[in-house]
């Protein structure tokens, strides 16, 4: 294992978000700023509580998921296909190194991003409304799988897409609605019957569950499921990348 | 002096059934200076890609310094350096800290005093805090060659390194070809420019769809490839080749006051000394002699058009 590869990379993609720091905290504040006064006080101010919590409240752990998902992808897929793009990846190609140091070091600066901004986010939040956090070490451990796993996610899509059209395909089309209809600003037991079954099919519904529960110890799902869903997506995702390395599918000509 | 570099029977075909390589053999020795010429679409870029492990193979084999490139490539990939054709670098990053990375991605710890020498040695020290994207054309190359050469590479690939450049900026480079030489970093270089092959490579590869043509020494492939042309100067000026000269391959020079004769070097006899015999006989009365070689660019294009008839 090359950890100077590791960190190399690690420190060369932190470098692009340190460069435009100001905006990747002051973004993520305004929309969560955003969200509370739509959602908050706008819709909130109807519905009185949620799973016995304060709607203010229980969205909290939605917007954090909703934010920490999407960019874990963007982040993740824009490190790795810029390389592409640009040309740079022969560099990555021909230096002493595994699938698995790229996969560390890229992935790892994404989950690192997104982790400042689940961080900010749980931070602006608390300027809102009065949180509580039941669960804090499975809240951590929610928070950082999420962010690991996506960027996984995300990594794939970069290598998939061949412009910049495609890059957003798969975070557009697929991850945000998903997103959106996976319990972030509802609970799941709000919806018909018909619809919870539905709803259940969708695997975002299982870490929304999970995280809120590390906050205000109620789920829509048992809490080893959720933990049992996101380890399997990680495992996938994990698999996929180590084929595409084996074959070099999109990556080596 | 061992070898560094030996690829055998290698193979490279693409989906569609286009074959880039069709089984090359080479074999480069430490501390040489090997020159890939070819025209467009020969080749030699799918060779460098393929042994420093951008492009997978479809046959063949490839070891650097003894090391297989698919069994132990780490042990192989940190002795190469690339300097690709394209010029592709960070655009927001700086030159200092893309050198960097380059370093710490082949696994070399920091040497910021290495690092300096590098950049010095390139002209790019003043440059180092600026970004990528401020920076001319040759100045960016100057970085890719920065960047390859920042884990101290044995085996460095210039793939058309001064493409583009401005004369200053290549002869800057040859230097730099020259003093990594000195150094014992072997050089396979692929060019355009045949006055760069001949310049600074000590061996010549001629690359023509997917195959190795020859590999040569330089001075014993312009031995025995090239033609020799004497130019004989005379006092007077002739409109035509005299009768008494015409079994000899003449003609009449550009001023009209001199013979060319074209003669192969790897002749047995030249026929030098009859003709300046017979020039004599037919009463013309020489001024001067003068010979000119061709050069490689003159064997390149006649193997290139061998080749393609």
């Amino acid at each position: 294992m090359s950890f100077s590869a590791i960190r190399a990379i690690y420190v060369f993609e932190m470098a692009r978000f340190f460069r435009t720091l100001m905006q990747s905290f002051i973004s993520p504040v305004i929309s969560t700023s955003l969200y509370f006064v739509v959602f908050g006080a706008a819709i909130g101010s109807r519905i009185q509580e949620a799973d016995g919590v304060s709607y203010g409240a229980f969205i909290v752990p939605g917007l954090i998921m909703l934010s920490v998902i999407t960019q874990s992808i963007s982040n993740a897929s824009f490190g790795i296909y810029f390389p592409k793009f640009i040309g740079t990846i022969y560099e990555l190609l021909s230096a002493p190194v595994s699938f698995i140091e790229i996969v560390i070091g890229y992935v790892g600066a994404a989950a690192t991003k997104s982790l400042f901004i689940g961080v900010v986010i749980l931070a602006t939040s608390a300027l809102f409304v009065d949180l509580q956090i039941a669960h804090p070490f499975w809240m951590v451990l929610f928070l950082v799988l999420t962010c690991l796993s996506f960027a996984l996610m995300g990594f794939i899509i970069g290598i998939w897409a061949r412009n910049f059209e495609q890059l957003q395909l798969v975070p557009l089309l697929i991850v945000t609605p998903l997103v959106f209809l996976g319990g972030s600003f509802y609970s799941i037991s709000m919806l018909p019957p018909v619809w919870q079954i539905i709803t259940k099919l969708n695997p975002v519904v299982y870490l929304i569950s999970g995280f809120r529960w590390s906050f205000y110890d109620t789920a829509d799902v048992p809490i080893a499921v959720s933990l049992f869903a996101i380890l399997a997506f990680t495992a996938i995702c994990i698999a996929v990348i180590g084929w595409i390395f084996k074959t070099g599918w999109r990556i080596r000509n | 002096m061992s070898e560094i570099l030996k690829v055998t029977g290698l193979r490279k075909s693409y989906a569609s059934g286009f074959e880039a390589l069709k089984g090359v053999d080479l074999s480069v020795t430490s501390g040489e200076i090997l020159a890939l010429l070819g025209p467009n679409g020969a080749g030699k870029t799918t060779l460098i890609s393929t042994v420093c492990g951008i492009t997978s193979s479809t046959g063949g084999r490839v070891e650097i310094g003894g090391h297989d490139i698919e069994t132990d490539f780490r042990a192989a990939r940190r002795l190469v350096g690339l300097v690709p054709q394209e010029i592709s670098l960070e655009p927001f990053e700086t030159v200092i800290n893309t050198v960097r990375f380059s370093r710490g991605l082949f696994g070399k710890p920091k040497n910021e005093a290495y690092i300096e020498k590098i950049l010095r040695d390139l002209s790019l020290w003043d440059k180092r805090k600026n970004r990528i994207m401020e920076l001319s054309g040759g100045m960016k190359r100057r970085v890719l060659i920065a960047k390859a050469l920042s884990h101290e590479p044995r085996l460095l690939f210039l793939d058309e390194p001064t493409a583009g450049v401005d004369v200053e900026l290549r002869k800057d480079m040859w230097n730099v070809v020259a003093e990594l030489k000195k150094q014992g970093v072997t050089i396979i270089l692929t060019t355009h420019y045949i006055e760069e092959a001949e310049a600074i490579a000590d061996r010549i590869g001629v690359i023509s769809k997917g195959q190795l043509m020859l590999v040569e020494e330089k001075q014993h492939l312009m031995k025995r490839l090239g033609q020799k042309k004497l130019t004989v100067e005379l006092q007077s000026p002739l409109a035509e080749v005299p009768a008494a000269l015409s079994k000899y391959d003449l003609v009449v020079g550009a001023d009209g006051a001199s013979l060319v004769y074209s003669y192969d070097t790897r002749a047995e006899r030249t026929g030098i000394t009859a003709l300046l015999a017979d020039i004599s006989a037919a009463g013309l009365v020489l001024k001067d002699l003068q010979t000119d070689q061709s050069s490689l660019e003159d064997i390149f294009v006649t193997l290139v058009k061998e080749d393609a008839a």
